[in-house]
């Protein structure tokens, strides 16, 4: 058993459960771009706030900052979604009343400002260095590594399922029906007595919560966040995600998170084996700038995904 | 010999839902034309689609002669077809003379200040408001000024999209008797009217419009004596 | 200290200002938030830096206390006009044909990509270390002295700044209100259809706003990167305060782009012993949301 859990299939455990983790940021994301068309380019500041949130307040006592409290997990974790809820109330409600590119530039803002304040407000976020010791529940009990890695991937997958289902029925739901006519005609919706901006808020507060809850699955399971884990780069992951699985499909937001994020490691392991170490930061500019060209072609010629099937 | 000629002309917003469906019309220099029918008659997409503003799928617009859909829609107005749009006719973020100066804009700086003082003669209620954002004029005002903007560049002929919409009968009857006048000078009008009786009553000749083309034509007074005009309007209105 | 503070937030405040009139100008004509506005101004910026390696030869003599001559005006002069090229490019490839098709954020989502891609292709083609076009150190030069309020000191770059952004932002407004293509560009940001109705080519119109739009980016790039440094990540940080700028400012005006640039650049500025430098892009968030909060048309919108 210990054997196994080593070399290809560690890795493959290790992949999947980062995978399934785009896969949540991705599912929150369908909710706000693809049941709704809200324009959400902040992903990586709500994910940041969940992994900090649950992070500060389960690892124990530390005299150099605010917190460490201590607490249970699952406390943490619902207190992540709750802050990136709160969050997405602060920019969701100057914002939403507003054109569709007002809410791109205050998400953009947001995700801006959180950054800076993981970077800089060490008396709570450790600052540059990052917090360490987030606890991993049960760790030595499940066997540590090797054990523990394949639990929490079991762990993450029901997680994904709970999240998948739920947000299915929600959508098929009469709620997620205005959400849909919403979507396709804002002006008619609001002509039927639907008072479009609670719903949009509801589906943008909601969607902000799982991709916090997203985050802090990361923390929990890395045991070490850093701000430079949820760079803008991450919210371009996530959209590339989505749209080649295709906007408004809950299961094509999940392929989409593991197909995509299969591709960046294999290009990645790819330049690590053909580019010498001293230019690897170029090289990895260029992964990058792929990601932008793609996003930019799928956008003029597939515009309702590579997977997808409905427009 | 017609100015402006219009031949089973196939228009709409989107491709395959034509809302002109082969509408034929001439107009003569000179003459005042109205353009009547029901609500959803196609008279607005008609007038729009002469001015290139909407998709035209078939048929032919000659203007002096010329091929219309061979023209962008931008080169209308110096090709001496000028129009105005229903609402939204005038640039409410400039001044009067702000908005005048622009319509002529390609006739050189001199030629245009002459013109723009030509209009003001011609509409001293926007001469003495010239300074002001149009967006801050009233509604007859408004569609004085957009009426101006078109005559600036004396066009041989101008199109309106019913000029009495939104307006009191005393202003109807104040644009039309500005419109009077202006034809009188000699240029040629095409107009889309709700308001059949002012229309008639001021229109040489008039096409009455159903379903996308025309149903109806004649002398304005023939056709304001018209019995069958009552009910096509109410059996129009009910569709 | 107060007036130092100022006197800096000022020189910041102009690289914004001018970063702003452009992004305000193609918001109100395209109709549509441009995340790729901050990629043409490091594109300006890396431009004459490459440039300056082609003109350094022809003169080596700086204007008076200033730490550049003609080379870096040339220089100037090619970025700005290769990056109204790249506008045009970028336009002629994916903003005009996204924008054909409807979606109106699809064009963001577009721009957003591009800006990913331009930024990415820069750090890959320059590396990530900061670079200057001099290398010369400037003294700064005491305006007031330290009895008035702590005093004024300022290098004679930052002076050049200034006054070159004034010049331009006078230029721009009579260029707006006086010019026919100015008053055009006005039309066409009011209403497309009357302004072709008018006479008006607004593709020619369009074309003309991404040309000034992104000429004005690359002085601002170029600007920072004398009064500051040139790194890949300029416009991105520069992106933000653009954006506070415009909104506050009212989308589609150009002066209060400026005077919108001027307030966060001075915002940021005190705010710096209040808060500490670290926090200066959060100074431009928290007037976002306030303006959006009190005012959404900003100080000078034309439309609401």
């Amino acid at each position: 058993m210990v054997e196994l859990l080593a070399g290809p299939l560690a890795y493959l455990v290790f992949f999947l459960v980062i995978a399934l983790y785009y896969a949540l940021i991705t599912l929150g994301l369908n909710l706000q771009w693809g049941f709704t068309g809200l324009f959400n380019v902040g992903v990586a500041g709500f994910v940041l706030v969940g992994a900090y949130s649950s992070a500060i307040l389960t690892t124990p006592d530390d005299p150099g900052r605010i917190g460490g409290f201590g607490l249970p997990v699952p406390l943490g974790m619902a207190g992540a979604m709750l802050s990136a809820g709160l969050f997405a109330l602060l920019v969701g409600i100057p914002a939403l009343r507003l054109r569709h590119d007002y809410l791109a530039i205050t998400t953009f803002g947001i995700a801006v400002t959180l950054q800076l304040v993981a970077l800089n407000l060490q008396v709570l976020t450790g600052g540059p260095f990052g917090m360490n010791f987030v606890p991993r529940p049960l760790y030595d009990e499940l066997g540590g590594q090797g054990g523990w890695n394949l639990a929490y991937l079991l762990f993450v997958a029901a997680l994904v399922l709970l999240v998948w289902r739920g947000l299915a029925r929600l959508t098929a739901s009469p709620w997620g029906r205005v959400l849909r006519a919403i979507r396709e005609d804002e002006a008619a919706a609001a002509a039927i007595g639907k008072h479009v901006f609670r719903f949009r808020l509801e589906a943008f507060v909601l969607g902000a919560m799982v991709m916090g809850l997203a985050g802090a699955v990361y923390a929990h399971f890395i045991g070490f966040i850093a701000p430079e884990d949820f760079l803008p780069i991450l919210t371009f992951q996530v959209w590339a995600m989505l749209i080649v699985g295709g906007a408004g499909d809950h299961r094509g937001a999940i392929a989409g998170a593991v197909l995509v994020w299969a591709i960046w490691t294999g290009s990645g392991m790819l330049l690590d084996l053909f580019v010498p170490p001293e230019g690897k930061a170029q090289a990895a500019a260029l992964q990058v700038a792929g990601i932008g060209v793609a996003l930019c072609l799928v956008l003029l010629f597939r515009p309702t995904g590579l997977l997808g099937r409905r427009g | 010999m017609s100015l402006l000629q219009v031949d089973r002309l196939v228009a709409g917003y989107e491709p395959g839902l034509p809302i002109v469906r082969g509408a034929s019309i001439r107009v003569a220099p000179g003459e005042i034309v109205a353009v009547l029918g029901p609500n959803g008659a196609g008279k607005s997409t008609l007038i729009k689609a002469i001015a290139g503003l909407v998709l035209v799928e078939s048929g032919e617009v000659r203007f002096g002669g010329q091929d219309l859909r061979q023209l962008p829609a931008h080169r209308l107005v110096r090709a001496g077809l000028a129009f105005v749009p229903q609402t939204e006719n005038v640039f409410a973020n400039l001044t009067i003379q702000e908005n005048l100066e622009l319509a002529g804009f390609f006739l050189g700086r001199r030629r245009c200040q002459e013109r723009v003082r030509a209009m003001f003669e011609l509409f001293p209620d926007l001469a003495r408001q010239r300074a002001l954002p149009a967006g801050r004029l009233s509604g007859g005002q408004r569609q004085m000024l957009a009426v101006a903007r078109a005559l600036l560049v004396e066009p041989g002929m101008i199109m309106l999209d019913e000029p009495s919409a939104g307006l009191s009968p005393r202003l109807v009857a104040e644009v039309f008797a500005k419109l009077a006048e202006v034809r009188a000078e000699g240029t040629t009008i095409l107009m889309v009217e709700q308001n059949v009786k002012a229309a008639l009553a001021l229109a040489d000749r008039a096409y009455v419009l159903a379903e996308g083309r025309e149903h109806l034509s004649g002398s304005a007074a023939e056709l304001a004596s018209h019995g069958d005009l009552a009910s096509l309007f109410l059996g129009g209105a009910n569709r | 200290m107060i007036l130092q503070q100022l006197a800096d937030g000022l020189v910041l405040g102009s690289i914004i200002a001018l970063g702003a009139i452009g992004l305000t100008l193609t918001y109100a004509i395209l109709r549509f938030a441009n995340f790729a506005h901050g990629e043409f101004v490091t594109f300006g910026a890396y431009l004459a830096l490459l440039a300056l390696g082609q003109f350094q030869v022809l003169s080596t003599t700086t204007f008076g206390p200033l730490s550049f001559g003609w080379p870096l005006l040339a220089s100037l002069a090619a970025a700005i006009l290769a990056t109204a090229g790249l506008a045009l490019l970028l336009d002629r490839l994916l903003f005009a044909r996204l924008g054909r098709a409807g979606v109106a954020i699809a064009v963001v989502m577009g721009s957003f990509g591009a800006a990913l891609a331009l930024r990415n292709l820069l750090f890959f083609a320059f590396g990530g270390e900061p670079q200057y076009y001099s290398r010369a150190i400037q003294i700064a030069l005491p305006l007031l002295p330290r009895s008035v309020l702590g005093g004024v000191r300022a290098t004679p770059d930052q002076l050049a700044v200034l006054g070159v952004t004034a010049l331009l932002v006078i230029a721009m407004h009579l260029f707006l209100s006086r010019a026919t293509l100015g008053r055009a560009m006005r039309a066409v940001a009011h209403n497309p259809q009357l302004a072709t109705v008018t006479g008006i080519d607004v593709a020619a119109v369009v074309r003309w706003t991404w040309i000034i739009g992104a000429g004005l980016a690359a002085v601002a790039g170029v600007f920072a990167g004398l009064t500051v440094q040139i790194r890949p990540t300029m416009g991105l940080d520069l992106l933000l305060p653009l954006f506070a700028a415009v909104i506050l400012g009212g989308i589609g005006s150009p002066f209060g782009a400026v005077l919108g640039g001027l307030i966060v650049g001075i915002a940021e500025s005190l705010a710096v012993p209040l808060v500490g430098a670290e926090y200066r892009a959060a100074v431009a968030f928290l007037l976002l949301i306030l303006i959006l909060l009190v005012r959404p048309t900003g100080l000078f919108g034309e439309r609401g």
